[in-house]
């Protein structure tokens, strides 16, 4: 059932929210000991958040957009007075005193907190590994991982625990569990949403963005949480569109193009690259044209990423020193020794990578040879997308190169974990938005991402393609996860 | 004072001056600037840099500081950036400093600083400055069981302060004493109170001042190794660290000893500067642009929007009242230390009071008592038009210099017109020959032994009779008629 479905059955009296509520709840008591979506679930509150619109209901006062739907959030996104940990020993105890934008304007739209997910320590991670609390499962395979960081996240909305979920985007960290999933990971457009209260990896790169289990729904919740904040400054001030409105636009003689230098990958599965062809051929026979095009400096992407996003990853998480809050060393005799050993303890070993990575490529001697060089290709990548759009609507690519792994896969060599990112990266590096939505399976059942990508604040016309391939393709009628139910 | 032979050397100083802006609210976010109240009252998550929090520029903080800028003959940038300066320090809540690194806000100006000096003559001196660029201030570290970092048992951080809006200016090395150095700072600290910026206190921390000093041997010499100082409080502990440490950095040259790059602390008990740590190497800040702020934007017809806003400086003021008022360069230069005193100063003369006499009485009773009351002279109860009517009516002979003096207290407590007393308490001057005559011939009748004795040549007894006779017309006869009329009747 979609939003807008439970949207006319709650208005009907067929179903009251709190037995939405209690519906999703007894999910994922029954799933989420195999899943591990969430790192907490807040049943009291949203039981209350529940009750509170059925009582507005009865009352007879008008119904905000998303009433009553339940909703996960990952947990780098601040909710007052509840846990906020990045699934990070640092802040395993830290409550935020306020609330991020995006969640405030949910619960002011009607939305029903129903958990916090599981994600990579600090986002810093492909797969939920890197959590301190646990992996989460992928619910195709509990044997393989949900994609990272957003895990927890796209494995709440696969495995029916929520009817949509936030996530949040630096290097692909929506799109690329979302296709692993098999799920709708909308990144939208850098400064289309508010940073306020997302816990900061990577400040130029991080975007908030919906996991759905259809485009529509994705565009319901982006309705929501899009929108210029005072409290962000780099929040663009522009109007938000219709979203829904945007996705019954008909789609006949848009130009698809097809990035050529995605498909020319030596570690691209051939089922998802057949997957992702027969997506295009859909697309063609919906009436869109397809175009070959050359984006040169796509596969610099994840080299520049990764000096960029540890940068001002080592900036950002400076502040985690034990002084103010978050984890402080018992054991320290000095202050030198406090930061150290509160750092060395607070922080797993990919995000003190990343760390070193990031002191490293902005010191002095190397800041010219890393930072400002990579700054520089960013520009390019920038360049190549602008040319690209000058003759199409819409880049068309798979998400990942490959289907979800397994666990341990790449928990020895962090470079080939840092490639399932290879796909995703380009469209961080120029601010742009982009979806991942289901457009296969492979011969082990596990789900296949399709990439599409648009320009700066093109989300109207990014989903109504991502509508029209949805609705025509139907890629996810006769398949179903495995049950999930641990039985006792 | 250790002596060494100075003749051949050369000093050559800069300043890196510190100006907290007097916004209300901090740099980037709504927190109050207020000083003194309790620790940490003045804090909120942006303050901590509580993880998810994002900075958004205070736009009076840009403001001010072009504002400052343009004061300061600086060019202002079109388009500047803020950049991230790391360096770990419990007093810093993140960890870095938002401040400008390679694009400051402006560069490139100069200020004309008067150093005045006693036994010495009065010169000016135009001093250039490299930049201005904005950035937050760092909260403050509380030493307990002891003030000192020494001997404490634990540290305690109050972050009222961290957040709060700094300029920093730096100048060029074109300072040479330890007076011209107090006399360039003293002028920062008059710009940024005429424009209102900041109230320059030193004291509270508002306007703190960093020296950089080498010494050579003479002008055409290669520099000498750097020293920096800090922690001085005062415009005079400025000048006096900075004589202090020529010397020092002489007699070691002298000696044969080395001049290390260091960081020296000002002691104001000792008088001596001592070394606080050695500087191995340049500090690696990892400076980068700050990513949570846009480019700062700043259209020349902003830019001139605000340039319309500024006042009179202070230098220029004194040119003006120098050239054009005719005063000397020491009343000028006092007049103009403080806008509000410079701004009373101009309204009493504009109303019609003549410039050196008015600027005889702010200068003396009146600066004398609104010092002596510790109040503003804009609260003073004595309006500028009033100082006015007083002084005109000492210029057309209504009154004497003497009655005015009288009136003052009167005047300086409660305001008022000032012909209005003298009208109600007939201290009006008499000017009328025949009355005063009357009054001397019968001061004369009264006193025959006096007016023997000077007749006898006893002349020093003219001074009784002129006492005599203002206590008989209780201070109002016109003194040159009266004296006049004296020296006629005595002689005879």
């Amino acid at each position: 059932m979609g939003i807008a479905e439970w949207r006319e059955q709650l208005k009907r009296g067929e179903l009251s929210a709190r037995e939405l509520t209690d519906h999703h709840l007894a999910r994922i008591a029954a799933v989420d000991p195999s899943v591990h979506a969430f790192l907490e679930v807040t049943t009291e509150r949203a039981r209350a958040d529940a009750d509170r619109i059925d009582a507005a209901l009865a009352a007879g006062e008008p119904l905000p957009p998303l009433a009553g739907v339940p909703l996960a959030i990952k947990d780098n996104l601040c909710t007052k007075g509840i846990a906020t940990t990045c699934s990070s020993r640092m802040l395993e105890h830290f409550l935020p005193p306020y609330e991020s934008t995006v969640t405030e304007r949910l619960w002011q739209a009607g939305a029903v907190l129903i958990g916090k997910t599981n994600l990579d320590e600090f986002a810093m991670g492909s797969s939920t590994e890197t959590s301190a609390f646990g992996p989460s499962r992928n619910p195709w395979d509990p044997e393989r991982v949900p994609g990272g960081s957003s895990g927890g996240s796209s494995a709440a909305v696969a495995a029916g625990e929520c009817m949509a979920a936030l996530g949040s985007d630096t290097g692909g960290s929506i799109r690329q569990p979302a296709s692993f999933c098999g799920v709708v990971g909308l990144k939208p457009t850098y400064g289309r949403v508010s940073r306020w209260g997302l816990v900061a990896f990577a400040s130029s790169l991080d975007q908030v963005g919906p996991f759905a289990t259809t485009v529509a729904d994705a565009a319901e919740v982006l309705q929501v949480i899009a929108g210029e904040d005072p409290r962000d400054g780099t929040c663009l001030q522009a109007a938000v569109p219709d979203y829904a409105a945007a996705l019954q636009q008909p789609v006949a003689g848009l130009r698809v193009g097809l990035i050529r230098e995605c498909f020319d990958q030596d570690g691209l599965a051939p089922e998802v690259a057949a997957a992702v062809m027969a997506a295009a051929d859909q697309l063609q026979a919906l009436g869109c044209e397809l175009v070959d095009v050359s984006c040169p400096r796509f596969n610099d992407g994840i080299a520049t990423y990764y000096v960029i996003a540890p940068s001002e990853a080592s900036a950002n998480l400076a502040r985690y020193d034990g002084v103010k809050y978050g984890h402080r060393s018992e054991q320290a005799g000095s202050l030198a020794e406090m930061t150290a050993r509160s750092r060395t303890e607070g922080f797993g070993a990919e995000v003190q990578r990343r760390i070193l990575i990031g002191t490293y490529a902005l010191s002095a001697g190397y800041v010219d040879a890393f930072y400002k060089k990579a700054q520089q290709v960013r520009t390019l990548i920038r360049r190549d997308f602008d040319r690209a759009f000058e003759g199409v609507d819409v880049l068309l690519a798979p998400t990942c190169p490959t289907t979800a792994f397994r666990f341990g896969a790449h928990s020895d060599d962090p470079l080939a974990m840092y490639l399932a990112d290879l796909l995703t990266i380009p469209a961080n590096l120029a601010g742009l938005p982009a979806i991942s939505l289901p457009c296969g399976f492979d011969a082990a059942g596990l789900p296949i991402g399709l990439q599409l990508i648009t320009g700066v604040l093109e989300e109207p016309r990014l989903l109504q393609v991502a509508h029209h391939y949805e609705q025509a393709a139907r890629v996810m009628e006769g398949h179903q996860a495995p049950d999930l139910v641990v039985r006792r | 004072m250790a002596t060494a032979s100075t003749e051949a050397w050369e000093a050559v100083i800069g300043l890196e001056t510190h100006v907290q802006l007097g916004t209300a609210s901090k740099i980037f976010t709504g927190a109050s600037t207020n000083f003194g109240d309790q620790p940490n009252t003045h804090i909120d998550p942006v303050v901590l840099g509580l993880p998810g929090t994002l900075p958004v520029l205070n736009e009076k903080v840009l403001e001010y500081a072009v504002k400052a800028s343009l004061a300061l003959n600086l060019q202002v940038a079109e388009h500047s950036k803020f950049d991230r300066k790391q360096y770990f320090y419990p007093d810093l809540p993140k960890n870095y400093q938002i401040s400008q690194y390679d694009q400051p806000i402006a560069e490139n100006g100069w200020i004309e600083v008067e150093v005045a000096e006693k036994g010495k003559d009065t010169y000016l001196k135009t001093v250039g400055i490299e930049r201005l660029h904005m950035e937050e201030d760092a909260g403050k570290l509380v030493h307990a069981g002891s003030d000192r970092l020494a001997g404490s048992t634990h540290s305690l951080v109050d972050y009222n302060r961290a957040g709060v809006a700094l300029a920093e200016i730096v100048s060029k090395p074109d300072l040479r004493t330890g007076r011209e150095a107090a006399e360039y700072a003293s002028e920062i600290r008059r710009i940024v109170r005429y424009l209102g910026v900041s109230d320059g206190n030193m004291q509270e921390g508002s306007l703190r001042c960093d020296v950089n000093i080498s010494v050579r041997r003479g002008p055409d010499a290669p520099f000498g190794t750097k020293v920096e100082i800090k922690n001085m409080n005062s415009f005079s502990a400025i000048q006096k660290a900075i004589d202090f440490e020529i010397v020092r950095q002489i007699k070691a040259y002298e000696a044969g000893e080395p001049v290390v790059q260091e960081t020296r602390l000002w002691d104001e008990g000792k008088q001596l500067t001592k070394s606080m740590r050695s500087k191995e190497g340049a500090s690696d800040y990892r400076y980068f642009p700050e990513p949570d702020l846009g480019p700062i934007e700043v259209t020349p017809q902003r830019r001139e929007a605000w340039r319309a806003e500024l006042p009179e400086l202070p230098a220029a003021k004194r040119h003006r009242y120098a050239e054009q008022l005719g005063l000397s360069i020491y009343d000028a230069r006092v007049l103009t230390d403080e806008r509000a005193m410079a701004e009373y100063f101009e309204a009493a003369v504009a109303a019609g009071g003549d410039a050196k006499a008015v600027s005889n009485w702010v200068t003396g009773d009146i600066a004398a008592h609104v010092n002596a009351n510790r109040f503003s002279i804009n609260e003073l109860p004595l309006r500028p038009s009033e100082l006015a009517e007083l002084v005109q009516l000492i210029e057309a002979g209504t009154i004497s210099g003497k009655i005015a003096k009288e009136i003052l207290p009167e005047l300086l407590e409660k305001g008022g017109s000032a012909k209005t007393i003298v009208a109600a308490r007939g201290l009006g001057m008499i000017s009328d020959p025949a009355t005063i005559t009357e009054v001397v011939e019968a001061l004369l009748a009264a006193h025959p032994a006096e007016v023997e004795a000077f007749r006898g040549g006893k002349t020093k007894l003219q001074g009784f009779f002129v006492g005599q006779l203002m206590k008989q017309t209780g201070g109002r006869a016109d003194p040159k008629l009266a004296n006049r009329i004296l020296v006629e009747k005595l002689r005879g």
